[in-house]
């Protein structure tokens, strides 16, 4: 039984999808048998979101909207997951390596 | 020999100079394509297990980094292009390097600074391999050794043991790279943008990381002067560093307002904005440095300091260009040019140019909260005209659709004019103080003439009593007044300003914590 979801997010963190959020991002994604995607405009273009290659060459920025779709088994699941990974900013401070 | 840099983490370090960039040593080929394809996925193994050994010993933030580094060396889609290149005949060490500076190129061509910084991250990752490959491994610099080359690679920061002292000083680099971040946090002291080619890497160094130089083959007299400058830094850093998290307070109890000054947007990168009440000054004619910047550059420098300081104010003043600031193709040469065609009057001179800047204030100015002063105002007239422009510029945004705001429009006070009769400009939203010109235009002392420098004080009774008289008109007519001259950041000048009436100050980053310690001493 396949199935097919899709959802969006906008990204609150502070430098947006980067490196240490995408090694979460992908981390969480790679958890899930079904594929799942991410683009930054809903035409695409479309990045396999089990990279971290690909979902640091979408160069997603603070304030991008994230496109993030899925198809197979957990579709639903992958993409609930990943949004709400988004939506608390990855479980960062985004602070953390700055200092005066 | 000295050359100056910009600082990217401040202190001070003396030591033997290493080379970054000694040439790496050679990869043997391989017979047969099946060998080159074993022998760089050996390579990319041995690099991860290294980091994955010094992910280990790391602390939260440089662990963060190396597992970045390790889970792009374990994508696909990385070594990929690669492995397919090896098929085709090449090297595994051409076929690597060929790829990742593909790979390296998209990064540098992003329009973020931050995607941008990451190109060291891939550079640091292409070389890890590298090295595996050539089994150059042991290329450790001497404890205490200030390294210096191109650029530096993070995980060279973090294999290198710091506890002995040691710097960094880079040709290029960035004040936003993970090292620079790094540095900052372990008070390594950084140098990047070095103005010259370092040419002889041998020998002794002292790196003065404060204010932003390295001195090659020291004399002893340099020595000299360099050790105290670095026992005054160690000893300030102790005393003031508690300061730096709180508001400023003087000894009474009264509140002082202390923001920041800066130049280029990167050098927000290295404030916790929590420690400042805001920009007082963000100078624009770094942007017209070597060619003159268009509207997209200029809001997207202007955008990224407002969502930096959130809530809190950022004054923008529009190019001071001229004086002692020529800007081949903007400036003109003049006999006088400290009295001449500089700041405001230049502005109204070239309106070409000066709309492109009205224009992306406007565009920027919704991300945040705004304000812009225009420099050398001497008459009234001269603002009533830039203020009009913007009107004008909103007008046509307007009309576009573009999204823009009109932020409070107010002027330096550092012609005497203005500080002498300041009832021609009670419309305007702010005043901020400019006191190196006010006072090298009271003292009528060019503040780039060493001969005259003894003149050159803020402390003159000419220059308080109208930094006085100012502030009371101020808050007489319920007009801000705030000084953002480099008096604001000294020490020895702050009791005088704030007996003057001043209670918002504008500093150097590097003085903030410094300024509130000189503050909590004064009774006013």
């Amino acid at each position: 039984m396949s199935a097919a979801a899709e959802a969006t997010v906008l990204i609150t963190h502070d430098v947006g999808l980067h490196a240490r959020p995408s090694v979460k991002f992908t981390k969480l994604a790679k958890t899930f048998a079904a594929d799942v995607e991410i683009a930054l405009a809903a035409n695409g273009p479309w990045f396999d979101a089990k990279s971290i290659v690909k979902v640091m060459a979408a160069k997603a920025p603070k304030g991008t909207v994230l496109h993030i779709r899925a198809s197979g088994s957990g579709a639903d699941d992958a993409v609930r997951a990943l949004i709400d990974l988004v939506q608390r900013d990855f479980d960062e401070d985004a602070g953390h390596v700055r200092s005066a | 020999m000295r050359i100056e840099g910009v600082p990217a983490s401040a202190g001070y370090a003396e030591g033997p100079l290493f080379d970054l960039d000694r040439p790496p040593a050679v990869y043997a080929g391989k017979a047969t394509a099946t060998e080159e394809k074993t022998s760089l996925e050996a390579a990319i193994g041995t690099a991860v297990s290294r980091l994955a050994a010094m992910a280990e010993a790391a602390d939260s933030d440089a662990a963060g980094i190396l597992e970045f580094h390790i889970a792009m060396l374990e994508d696909d889609a990385l070594s990929g292009p690669a492995f397919a290149s090896i098929a085709s005949g090449q090297t595994a060490d051409v076929a690597w390097r060929e790829a990742l500076d593909a790979e390296i190129g998209g990064y540098e061509a992003s329009d973020q600074d931050y995607f941008r910084a990451r190109a060291t991250d891939l550079r640091d990752i292409r070389d890890q391999v590298l090295r595996a490959l050539t089994e150059d491994g042991d290329s450790t610099a001497p404890t205490g050794a200030i390294l210096c080359g191109e650029d530096i690679a993070p995980t060279r920061f973090l294999e290198t043991d710091w506890s002995h002292g040691g710097g960094i000083a880079l040709k290029a680099g960035s004040t936003a790279s993970h090292v620079a971040m790094l540095a900052r946090s372990r008070g390594v002291p950084m140098v990047v943008g070095l103005r010259e080619p370092l040419a002889d890497l041998a020998g002794m160094a002292l790196l003065d990381a404060e204010h932003g130089s390295i001195v090659l083959a020291p004399s002893p007299a340099e020595i000299g002067a360099f050790r105290q400058s670095s026992a005054s830094f160690v000893a300030r850093q102790g005393v003031v560093r508690r300061f730096l998290a709180r508001p400023a307070v003087t000894k009474a109890g009264t509140a002082v307002r202390v923001q920041v000054n800066i130049a280029d947007p990167s050098d927000v990168d290295g404030i916790d904005i929590a420690t400042c009440d805001g920009v007082g000054l963000m100078r624009t004619e770094f942007l017209f440095g070597k060619n003159l910047p268009d509207e997209e550059t200029q809001y997207r420098a202007y955008r990224k300091v407002l969502e930096w300081a959130g809530e809190k104010p950022v004054t923008i003043r529009t190019v001071d260009a001229g004086g002692d600031k020529p800007v081949p193709g903007f400036t003109v040469e003049e006999g006088n040019p400290f009295l001449g065609l500089r700041g405001i009057r230049l502005s109204l001179a070239r309106l070409d140019i000066f709309r492109v800047q009205i224009r992306a204030l406007l565009r920027a100015s919704p991300h945040g909260n705004l304000r812009v002063m225009f420099p050398m105002i001497a008459m009234a007239d001269e603002y009533e005209r830039a203020a009009a422009l913007f009107g004008e510029e909103q007008a046509v945004l307007a009309a576009r659709g573009v999204a823009q705001k009109m932020p409070p429009l107010g002027i330096m006070v550092e012609v005497p004019s203005v500080a002498i009769a300041p009832e021609a400009f009670a419309g305007v939203a702010f005043f901020s103080i400019g006191s190196n010109d006010l006072t090298q235009y009271v003292m009528a002392a060019a503040r780039d003439n060493a001969a005259v420098a003894h003149l050159n004080s803020v402390r003159h009774p000419a220059v308080l009593r109208l930094i006085g008289s100012v502030t009371a008109f101020g808050r007489e007519n319920g007009i801000p007044v705030s000084l953002c001259g480099d008096a604001g950041g000294d020490p020895a000048a702050i009791p005088s300003l704030l007996e003057a009436g001043l209670r918002d100050l504008s500093v150097a980053p590097a003085q903030l914590a410094m300024a509130k310690a000189a503050i909590s001493d004064v009774s006013v």
